[in-house]
């Protein structure tokens, strides 16, 4: 006997991510999660937002990682509130793991949350947490083509940084032809490029973060 | 990678589906996968092999229709397959395209006994 089924196999994550959602929202907390290869400089790019926000945002960070808890040491540092999550293996984050830590977030304290995704420009993709907004930060090393690379990644994300700009006079990284890829596949993508080394940029990715809180 | 965590979700399903229908035994699962989100049939398989193990699903046959990337041109709304390092419309060398096929990721149909 055949049944139809036609039903999503990330349905599960899906309903998870939805009961996420309206703990957050019942906190009026705004959620972003950001993904991106190892060592494009998402951790470089949360300490950093924190400082621009100190005493106008109260933030809380969600760190995604294999293993330790290195990152969530740096971020706790700058007296935010941290939880880290080690996925044991897994190369992403999903709903339920991220529901798992949100007892451990003081959601009625924050008005921002910050969630690192595992380093990974392909499963993050798939997986939605939540999030009011996902944000890519790719860097000038990893090079000029990987929005061709990774589609999905690119065509789900809200924000793209292109970190590590300062970089721009040693390595082969054509910025305009980057950006062309991404609006070709994505025309609501907003992109900022920014060096968390030299604070170029993240001015305006903070006033853009500042506005769609609201 | 992310294949074991797509593997075990959809292993749910099935096993959600065939108990609902009383099913004994699951003997073919029908899979659509868009090429877009690089799920590999082959992992799938490998984990399923393993996951399914003990449960009315074992040695289910997997099927796996693959969808490719499609794209709709905005500019003359046509469709066309995406390229892997060229995004510009065939038709009319726009630019700016919609993805309409490729992020598939279903479970069709399943055969139970």
């Amino acid at each position: 006997m055949e049944i139809k089924v036609v039903k999503d196999i990330l349905g599960a994550n899906e309903q998870i991510a939805q009961k996420n959602r309206q703990l957050f929202d019942g906190n009026k907390v705004f959620v972003a999660n950001l993904m991106a290869s190892p060592g494009a400089g998402k951790t470089s790019l949360i300490l950093e937002t924190i400082k621009r926000l100190k005493g106008k945002t109260k933030i809380g960070v969600i760190e995604g990682d294999i293993s330790s808890t290195l990152d969530a040491e740096a971020i706790s540092k700058e007296g935010v509130p941290v939880v880290q999550i080690n996925t044991g293996g897994e190369c992403h984050l999903d709903a339920n793991m991220t529901s798992t830590a949100l007892p451990s977030v003081p959601l009625k304290d924050i008005d921002l949350l910050l969630i690192e995704n595992v380093g990974n420009l392909i499963c993050p993709a798939e997986f939605t947490l939540g999030e009011n907004i996902r944000v890519l930060i790719s860097s000038i090393p990893e090079g000029d083509d990987k929005p061709f690379k990774y589609p999905l990644m690119f065509h789900e994300a809200d924000a793209v940084l292109i970190n590590k700009i300062d970089l721009l006079p040693y390595l082969k990284f054509d910025v305009a032809a980057f950006s062309k890829a991404i609006k070709g596949i994505n025309q609501k993508a907003v992109i900022f490029p920014v060096s968390c080394t030299t604070g170029e940029g993240i001015d305006e990715w903070v006033s853009w973060l500042l506005e769609q809180i609201g | 990678m992310h294949e074991l965590a797509i593997t075990q979700s959809m292993l749910d399903l099935v096993l959600e589906q065939a108990a609902k229908a009383d099913a004994k035994r699951v003997g073919k699962i029908n899979l659509v996968l868009g090429e877009m989100t690089g799920v590999v049939g082959q992992c799938v398989q490998f984990y399923f092999d393993f996951l399914s193990k003990g449960t009315p699903a074992e040695k289910a046959t997997l099927n796996f229709k693959v969808v490719p990337t499609t794209a709709k041109c905005l500019n003359c709304h046509r469709e066309f397959k995406l390229g892997e390092f060229d995004w510009t419309c065939p038709h009319c060398k726009g630019n700016n395209i919609e993805i309409v096929g490729g992020k598939e990721l279903f479970v069709e149909s399943i055969e139970v006994e």
